[in-house]
């Protein structure tokens, strides 16, 4: 019961966007893919949610995703891309009721918009919202899918391609604590992450990818050392523990903040 | 914020969903009227009511009466609701395939392909083997796989990795029926006398030619698309999210499309061999309807057949009566009163919703 990809390599016309890329993800936990723009990162969580061709496999709770059908595999795991354009004037709950799967309840949807503080915008429509509220929207159908994070003994599983790319401090909190609660509840998560920080504060394990190769696979501490993400960004990076909550942080610029100041 | 879960009632759709069950109520209701003007309007001095009123009584029609009544108007009705419903609930299939409210079979191209495909049955059916077997049911065989090759070709060159652009589909649709039209204009100049007659009934088309030999042709084609359309709807809604999500959500995106793809080629190509091109149904019929009940298709997609029906029987009745006892091209009809109202909606709702 993981999600294991072996020696995934995709390919664009004659552009390589990932090669021999060996990746796993264990239920109950948070698995970050992070790395810079244009590494990959994206293309691997596609990859794993079947979305391009790929040379090697992927298997999802013991089942090759490619011998499950759409439908069934849509009770295994919901995908959040990083933008949803709509085509037409739907409302907010007629977009998180998309999520809904035949057997579970309708309330869902509210309980779903609530959780991610979207509850009161039911009526409006989709596209009148902010980016982030869009973003939220799209969060709240996305839980709806895999409502119970383990069903019938079997792990459900969240994708999600940088979901907290366009929300401002707060809800990036509230939506990664979201992703913590259901990887605690049994559930497995995947995330492509930008920031490091929050990738540190609410990731188990962490992917580094590269120039579309995977460069670790480790626990935080473990896989983001101050040498590789020097060498992955191109800029001097240097790591330090934050000393109040025990974090481990990843000051993004090259100076380091005096502690308090940190928090 | 806890009252807020207390109560799911579809008030949070903004009462959407009870609203679009009103709009079927009331344009069944519509129908039923269009359907009664169908028969009681017409150049010919017929009365309906004294008809029906004879035959209650245990009379015999009279033959003229007769004749005007079941042969002419019956078929003439049936075709234009059957016509207007197919080219409406294609409209809205069409738009929630490639995402966009501007898929027209009208403007995309569709048509084109289905009078190509019409003109080619006209002119060169006569030379193939199996001609006389198919006999009536050539040329809207015909029509239907004109329609349904523009509209697979077009969406493979307006689709790319799940993303339609509006662009290219628009610009492709328009060189799609430049080519069409210049094929079919090869065709006609080819032609001899008596197809160019041929050609000539069928592209003036409206609904003046209806029988019931070709409503035998036309009906069990339209219902059955319409019946297939039903089951979309769900598939649709996902699709408005993109092909991507829509997968992610469960849905067979290669099903729908190709189930989709085929009834709008089925309802649009037998719309087209039995009544030539009409416009603007396609367009407008959706757009109002997502205007007043919201874009869900599992109502979208039945209502467009009502209201599709409703609009082309209402203007197939003026056409018959405003020149009586001559008849304007209902392409006119529809034109006249379609586009103005149509402009009147898009400046009514300019910046409150992006459709």
């Amino acid at each position: 019961m993981a999600l294991i990809a072996k020696n995934i390599g995709v390919r664009v016309e004659k552009k390589v966007l990932l090669r021999d890329v060996t990746f796993d993800a264990q239920p109950g936990a948070v698995t970050a893919i992070v790395g810079p723009s244009g590494a990959g990162k994206s293309t691997l969580l596609s990859a794993v949610s079947g979305d391009v061709a790929y040379t090697g496999s992927v298997s999802l709770n013991g089942q090759d995703i490619k011998s499950i059908r759409a439908s069934v595999l849509a009770h295994h795991r919901a995908v959040l891309a990083q933008a949803t354009p709509l085509a037409f004037p739907f409302t907010v709950f007629e977009i998180v009721r998309l999520g809904l799967q035949r057997h579970t309840e309708p309330k869902i949807a509210a309980h779903a918009l609530q959780k991610v503080g979207m509850a009161g915008f039911e009526g409006q429509y989709y596209q009148s919202l902010s980016g982030g509220e869009q973003q939220r929207v799209q969060l709240a159908r996305v839980l709806c899918q895999v409502w119970q994070p383990v069903e019938d003994g079997v792990p459900r599983w969240l994708f999600l391609d940088e979901p907290v790319s366009s929300l401002d401090i707060g809800q990036q909190l509230r939506v990664m604590q979201t992703a913590r609660d259901f990887a605690d509840q049994g559930g497995g998560v995947v995330v492509v992450m930008h920031d490091l920080n929050l990738t540190a504060m609410f990731a188990d394990r962490v992917a580094l990818v590269v120039d579309g190769a995977l460069v670790v696979q480790d626990s935080v501490p473990k896989a983001l050392t101050a040498e590789r993400l020097t060498d992955a960004y191109g800029c001097d990076l240097k790591v330090c523990e934050a000393p109040i909550s025990g974090f481990f942080t990843l000051p993004q610029l090259a100076r380091v903040y005096p502690s308090q100041e940190l928090l | 914020m806890v009252a807020a879960t207390t109560d799911y009632a579809p008030h949070q759709n903004g009462g959407r969903t009870s609203g679009a069950q009103k709009v079927t109520a009331a344009l069944c209701v519509l129908l039923l009227g269009v359907s009664i003007a169908g028969l009681a309007v017409g150049a010919a001095d017929t009365s309906l009511w004294s008809g029906l009123f004879a035959v209650m009584q245990g009379e015999d029609l009279s033959l003229r009466d007769e004749i005007v009544l079941l042969h002419i108007r019956l078929p003439r009705l049936l075709t234009g609701l059957l016509v207007g419903a197919a080219l409406a609930s294609s409209g809205a299939l069409l738009q929630g395939l490639f995402r966009n409210p501007l898929a027209d079979p009208g403007i995309i191209g569709v048509s084109a392909g289905a009078s190509f495909g019409a003109v080619c049955a006209i002119v060169l059916g006569g030379a193939l083997p199996f001609a006389n077997f198919l006999g009536a049911a050539l040329l809207p065989i015909f029509a239907f796989a004109g329609a349904w090759g523009a509209t697979l070709l077009l969406y493979g060159i307006a689709t790319r990795r799940g993303r339609t652009s509006v662009a290219t589909m628009l610009l492709a649709g328009i060189a799609l029926s430049a080519l069409t039209m210049a094929f079919t204009g090869v065709l006609i100049y080819m032609a001899d006398d008596a197809q160019m007659r041929d050609f000539t009934f069928w592209n003036m088309g409206a609904l003046s030619g209806a029988n019931w030999n070709k409503l035998l042709i036309v009906a069990p084609v339209v219902l059955l698309a319409l019946g297939t359309a039903q089951f979309l709807a769900n598939g649709l809604n996902a699709m408005a999210l993109g092909e991507d999500a829509a997968r992610h959500m469960g849905v067979s995106v290669q099903v729908i499309k190709r189930l989709a793809i085929l009834c709008v080629a089925a309802a649009t190509g037998v719309s087209v061999a039995i009544s030539g091109g009409i416009g603007f149904v396609g367009i407008v019929v959706p757009h109002v309807l997502r205007l007043v009940s919201g874009p869900d298709h599992k109502h979208l997609v039945l209502n467009s057949a009502l209201l599709g029906a409703c609009m082309l029987v209402s203007a197939d009745v003026v056409a018959r009566v405003i020149i009586a006892p001559a008849e304007l091209p209902i392409g006119i009809i529809t034109a006249i009163f379609g586009g103005p109202f149509f402009l009147w909606i898009l400046l009514r709702q300019r910046g409150v919703v992006d459709l």
